[in-house]
């Protein structure tokens, strides 16, 4: 499914990035760090017209040849990156959005250990765990 | 010829097609009105003009050969799909319209010659477009205005017989008066052209299309695209782009069915390329950029598997590159023209993945084309050019359409041709360039990250390409912005290439940089590389050549290590000093004064730690805090003795302490500490002073105090206890206040609160030394703390003499009153006395300073110190004093009847909670006289408890005025006063209250009665009216008596008499009470007939009411005596 998955502090730092092993990680993540200007640019959109109705899911952020790129936003923009193969059609936004709700269940989770400080890198199995099934999935 | 050009769309493809219209006849060189025809023709060619592209000609200019029409494509076998020279021919070489341009008048005298001279002209045109459709039209160049069509009878019968001689058609004769209209006549000439090359391209499309009858699918499938092709392109010629794009469409969907194997795969992607640049172009022409975006990204999904002979791979991906680049570059051209792009939705996508295309031609060229390979002899690659046939075929088998090459030896030969021909290919560039342009389209975009992702690729390209000193410009660049977003993996990947860079050029100071930071926390290196890291940068420390960085390539370690030693030879530049604060070095610094603020008379301490994050132990030389005040640089450094060093080992944090004494002139000043110095290395090898600004920390450290602030707040006093050892909660104190010393003296006040409005307010103040040395010098300064509001300052006074009341001139604070030293445990009184002129709170400050000798540290110094008290007192109004005017029959008055006696009434309630003794009172009349002759306080030595009131009466008259009946001042009332419990000899305080205002009335007449104090019951009462005429005139009065029931009366019941100015008229009534006790008078009433404003309520004022009646008591009269 996914080939890469990223959780990205308010600040734009990596909290957790993952990607599939077997590729080359340092694009992965320059992926990430550069969809983080679409994120921006999108939140600073819906700040300015919608308020606290906004839809968290910020959908396809862009296409490369290679991967596509979708992002999701929490409330406290805490941003999720999931990256996916181009040639991987069979995906539906719902299905994307499914993932991110599942992982921002698992991040909430994280956040509610009391022994996590906020703003540290997340390393908590459960989370792997998640995140390990959607990249599995992939086959 | 630029390398990699094979790739280049050719500009015939690329050019906006525009007919083709030849002029011949015209000597442009020697002819000055043929030259201005031409450049009429060619000048100010703007979008209203019709697209045109006119070119001059010689009159029998050879145009290219029409070969002969094919009447069956039976046999016809097509070698590919569109000649290289087509496109090229139909822009540039075959005309739609040829036109012949010939002076000649109507009524030129040689006229059958001239006639007779153009139709040869004409013909030798015609013969050379032998075969072709094109158009021959003639212009007549005039130098007489026409006439109107019609009323030239010579000029219409002319112009049908050179129509004839010619074999033309009317439309084809124009003429061309060359006046002043020569531009006007210009236009319409060429609109009439642009009508005869529009036909001649409707009947090339017709041409065309009537081909298609005869092909068949099975060996005419290249035609089918071709024919389409051609469609398109006469479609666009004839500006008609809604048809050019519907057949280039088509041409589109037909090069893809042809059967593509290895032998002809470049051409199919030669030729889709080129249709899909015309489709794209013409979308974005027709604001459809949508329809362009699908188009190419359609192209591209069914192009992106051809990849074609395996041993060419590499040109695939130039191909695809181009394709990439192209799109890119008309997406940018139609943005200049107005098309607006979205940040997600920019031609820097499109360079973007032109420059990963080329990335990838160049690591595969690096695999395919084997450096060890000579050129082939001959070289099949050289028929290249001398140009191709066909788009897209090799030059060693043109023509050639069967699945298998026709001749292996020459297919190998070929291949490697090429592939040497890659080899040379400078890629680096190439990529560099496409990065560049799409740094710049995201930098206009918004995409900031995306740009900097692109600034690293372009630097690792630099670097590929050996340019160093680019490749780190870059990369520095960008470096801080990976770092302020702490994106460490990025960082340490972007430092590592750096490094290389930095080794490979020899940049020792760039090299000592980024290997602090590959060996510091923010660095994601194994702890084997950071060991190495840190081995090569103790050898640069030693000035030795350090160990070369892996992946290097090894072929430039050579020139980098002679670079090196280089530089080691070099001596006197071994002293470097490295600003790490914008960094993460691998040693972190902090430092803090031990407390905020230092007494002048302790030491000032602080604390330097230091941490390395490096796998070894590191040492150093020396350690210097630098601080503001320089003088006490010389107590902050620590250096290592003789030959041992300090050192650092990896994780523990060293602290070292340092303190000194303040100079007693920098009391109240703040000390910073500027800078943190560290000495790496030694005088011997090279020298590193590591150094950050201010009390230390690094990029990193902000954030790190901030999560360990957040995680000491979660876990509490826990983390509290251990702090010491925490590094990231430590805090920087990067400055200290270096306050006075602690005074050893008593400062004590006594008063009695509150103070009195206008008193001299005593405040007692007891200094007492318990110092163990004399105080000298003891100064106080006292009075109200400045700082509050402006108005107390000014009701405010302060003075040390408490024998007499102060004036206004006392200031509000008394500074530095000397009050001589002060024994050890000896003991200073003072009295201060405060004037408060407004009521309300003020706070008051007193401020004893002294200075004394003690010693810090073995040192003696003078230490000036100080005690401040303050005091807040409320200061009240001592009493009130109420006024009122009463007549002398105690009735309130509103009005002063003026020259009639009334009376001044004053209470004066004391609201002070401390007794007062009120020495004295007295009035100052301004307009009033006292009608009593000695005026006498009636309060002299009266003491009045909280809450009592104090009264007095005053008679007072108002003498006649001129200005009557008006309001007056009254006066004041001055009443002197103090405190019950102040000495005898204290002031008195003297105070005034302005009496009110009295409105002042004049009567014309005065009525008093003259009665005795009581009655009898039964006994004759005399009382005697005065009426007095106040007036200057005679006044007349009317006197009633009205009767009453407890008195019968005798005298005048109604009278009416007339009184001269200023006398006065006596009336006498006896009144005889009936009944007993306070009994009501009879009513008199006067009124004065004459004089309206004065009436009897008025009048009546002035007389008694009533009077008490006794009774008629039991006498020892005759009758009583008789019954006795």
């Amino acid at each position: 499914m996914a080939v890469c998955i990223a959780v990205i502090a308010k600040e734009n730092y990596p909290l957790y990035i993952r990607s599939l092993p077997t590729q080359n990680e340092l694009k992965f993540h320059y992926t990430v760090h550069t969809s983080l200007d679409v994120v921006e640019e999108k939140i600073s959109a819906a700040g300015k017209s919608l308020g606290d109705q906004r839809e968290l899911y910020l959908g396809l952020l862009y296409p490369t040849e290679d991967y596509k790129v979708y992002g999701y936003v929490t409330n406290s923009k805490v941003k999720f990156v999931i990256v996916v193969d181009s040639s991987n059609t069979s995906l539906r936004d719902n299905e994307i959005r499914s993932m991110f709700r599942k992982l921002h269940n698992s991040f909430t989770d994280v956040m509610c250990n009391p022994f996590h400080n906020p703003g540290d890198t997340i390393q908590s199995k459960a989370f792997d765990g998640i995140v390990s099934g959607m990249m599995v999935q992939t086959g | 010829m630029m390398a990699g050009s094979q790739w280049e769309l050719p500009p015939e493809l690329c050019c906006r097609p525009m007919a083709f219209v030849a002029l011949t006849g015209l000597d442009v060189v020697y002819n000055a009105v043929h030259r201005a025809i031409w450049d009429a023709f060619c000048a100010n060619r703007r979008a209203d003009r019709v697209p045109i592209s006119f070119k001059v000609l010689p009159g029998d200019h050879e145009y290219p050969k029409c070969r002969t029409k094919r009447t069956s494509y039976e046999w016809y076998i097509p070698k590919g799909i569109l000649k290289t020279g087509w496109m090229n021919k139909h822009l540039n070489l075959v005309p739609a319209l040829v036109v012949l341009f010939y002076e000649l008048d109507w009524d030129d005298p040689q006229w059958k010659e001239k006639q007779s001279e153009c139709a040869t002209k004409v013909e030798i045109v015609r013969t050379s477009l032998q075969g072709r459709n094109t158009k021959v039209a003639v212009v007549l160049i005039q130098k007489k205005t026409p006439l109107p069509p019609g009323e030239d009878l010579v000029a219409s019968e002319r112009a049908a017989t050179l129509c004839n001689a010619c074999d033309l058609s009317g439309k084809s004769l124009f003429v061309l008066p060359h006046t002043d209209h020569l531009v006007g006549y210009i236009i319409r000439l060429e609109n009439a052209f642009y009508e005869h090359a529009q036909t001649y391209y409707y009947t090339e499309i017709r041409r065309v299309k009537s081909h298609k009858e005869f092909l068949n699918k099975t060996t005419h499938q290249l035609l089918f695209v071709r024919h389409q092709f051609k469609i398109a392109f006469f479609s666009e010629l004839k500006q008609d782009t809604q048809n050019a794009l519907k057949y280039y469409r088509t041409a589109y969907s037909l090069v893809h069915e042809l059967r593509a194997h290895e032998t002809n795969m470049l051409e199919i992607k030669t030729m889709a390329g080129f249709i899909n640049y015309k489709i794209c172009r013409l979308c974005f022409q027709h604001n459809t950029p949508l329809d362009a975006i699908a188009q190419f990204r359609k192209h591209i999904d069914l192009c992106k598997k051809k990849i074609g002979s395996a041993e060419l791979a590499f040109e695939h991906a130039a191909w695809m590159s181009k394709q990439f680049q192209s799109f890119g570059e008309l997406f940018d051209e139609a943005i200049k023209l107005g098309l607006t792009a979205i940040q997600t939705q920019n031609p820097g996508f499109y360079y973007q993945q032109a420059a990963c295309y080329s990335q990838d031609r160049k690591q595969q060229a690096q695999q395919l084309c084997q450096a060890g390979a000579t050129h082939p002899s001959p070289e099949p690659g050289d028929t290249h050019t001398g140009g191709l046939d066909f788009y897209g075929q090799r030059p060693w088998r043109q023509g050639h359409q069967s699945i298998e090459p026709p001749d292996a030896e020459k297919e190998k030969t070929g291949i490697l041709a090429l592939q040497i021909k890659e080899r040379d290919v400078p890629h680096s560039e190439l990529i560099i360039a496409l990065l560049s342009n799409a740094v710049a389209q995201f930098k206009k975009y918004k995409c900031p990250r995306m740009k900097s992702h692109l600034m690293v690729q372009m630097g690792e390209e630099y670097y590929h390409a050996k340019d160093y000193t680019k490749a780190l410009k870059l990369l520095d660049y960008v470096m801080c912005d990976y770092r302020t977003e702490r994106w460490w993996g990025l960082l340490t990947a972007i430092l590592t290439t750096a490094l290389r860079c930095a080794y490979l050029m020899a940049s020792v100071k760039d090299y000592i940089i980024y290997c602090m930071e590959l060996l510091g926390r923010a660095s994601t290196l194994k702890e084997e590389q950071k060991m190495r890291i840190e081995k090569n940068l103790i050898q640069v420390l030693m000035n030795e050549v350090p160990d070369a960085e892996p992946e290097c390539d090894p072929s430039s370690d050579g020139a980098a290590r002679s670079l090196w030693s280089d530089r080691m030879a070099l001596s006197g530049s071994n002293e470097l000093t490295i600003e790490v604060q914008d960094y993460v070095p691998f040693i972190q610094c902090k430092a803090r004064f031990q407390s905020p603020s230092f007494h002048v008379d302790q030491p000032i301490q602080l604390q330097v730690f230091l941490q390395a994050d490096c796998p070894h132990p590191v040492s150093f030389t020396k350690l210097a805090v630098s601080l503001s005040n320089q003088e006490y640089n010389q107590w902050c450094v620590v250096e290592s003795a003789g030959q041992e060093s300090m050192s650092l080992l990896p994780g523990k944090t060293k602290c070292h302490n340092f303190s000194f004494v303040a100079k007693t002139e920098d009391v109240g000043k703040k000390i910073e500490m500027t800078g943190i110095e560290l000495m790496l290395g030694s005088d011997s090898g090279r020298c590193v002073f590591v150094s950050w600004r201010g009390a230390g920390g690094d990029a990193a450290s902000t954030h790190e105090a901030l999560q360990a602030s957040r995680s000491s707040r979660r876990w509490g006093r826990g983390v509290e206890a251990r702090q010491e050892l925490d590094w990231d909660s430590m805090t920087m104190q990067p400055s200290t206040m270096i306050i006075s010393r602690v005074p050893k003296i008593s400062v004590q006040l006594s008063h009695q609160p509150p103070a009195l409005n206008n008193e001299m307010y005593c405040i007692n103040l007891t200094v007492q030394s318990q110092e163990g040395v004399v105080a000298k010098d003891v100064k106080l300064t006292a009075g109200l703390k400045p700082g509050q509001d402006a108005n107390l300052g000014q009701t405010t006074h302060v003075t040390l003499d408490g024998s007499k009341v102060c004036d206004d001139t006392a200031p509000a604070l008394l500074p530095d009153v000397p009050l001589g030293d002060l024994k050890p445990g000896a003991k200073l009184e003072r009295c201060v006395y405060v004037k408060c002129v407004s009521t309300g709170s003020r706070v008051f400050l007193f401020h004893v300073a002294y200075s004394i000798d003690t010693t810090v540290e073995g040192r003696q110094i003078v230490c000036k110190c100080h005690k401040d008290e303050t005091v807040t007192i409320e200061t009240v109004v001592p009493f009130e004093v109420s006024v009122k005017f009463v007549s002398t029959k105690f009735e309130p008055l509103d009005r002063v009847v003026v020259d009639i006696p009334f009376l001044l009434m004053t209470d004066i309630l004391s609201s002070s909670p401390w007794p007062l003794l009120l020495a004295s009172s007295s009035l100052q009349l301004l307009t009033m006289n006292t009608n009593t002759p000695q005026l006498q306080s009636q309060l002299q030595e009266v003491v009045l408890q909280t809450d009592e009131c104090a009264s007095e009466c005053f008679c007072l008259r108002c003498p006649p005025l001129v200005n009557c009946n008006n309001t007056v001042a009254t006066g004041q009332y001055l009443i002197s006063w103090r405190r019950k419990s102040s000495s005898a000899n204290s002031p008195l305080i003297q105070t005034a209250v302005t009496l009110p205002h009295v409105i002042l009335e004049s009567v014309p007449l005065y009525i008093h009665a003259e009665l005795p104090s009581y009655g009898r019951v039964r006994e004759s009462l005399s009382v005697r009216y005065h009426i007095e005429n106040r007036t200057s005139l005679v006044q007349e009065v009317e006197m009633a008596v009205e009767p009453s029931d407890a008195f019968m009366f005798s005298g005048l019941k109604q009278v009416r008499l007339r009184i001269l100015p200023g006398t006065e008229q006596q009336m006498l009534y006896n009144y005889y009470p009936l009944m007993a006790g306070y009994q009501t008078l009879p009513q008199l009433n006067i009124s004065l007939p004459r004089c309206l404003t004065a009436n009897t309520h008025t009048l009546r004022r002035f007389l008694p009411q009533r009077i008490f009646v006794k009774p008629q008591g039991r006498q020892l009269d005759d009758a009583s005596i008789a019954a006795a």
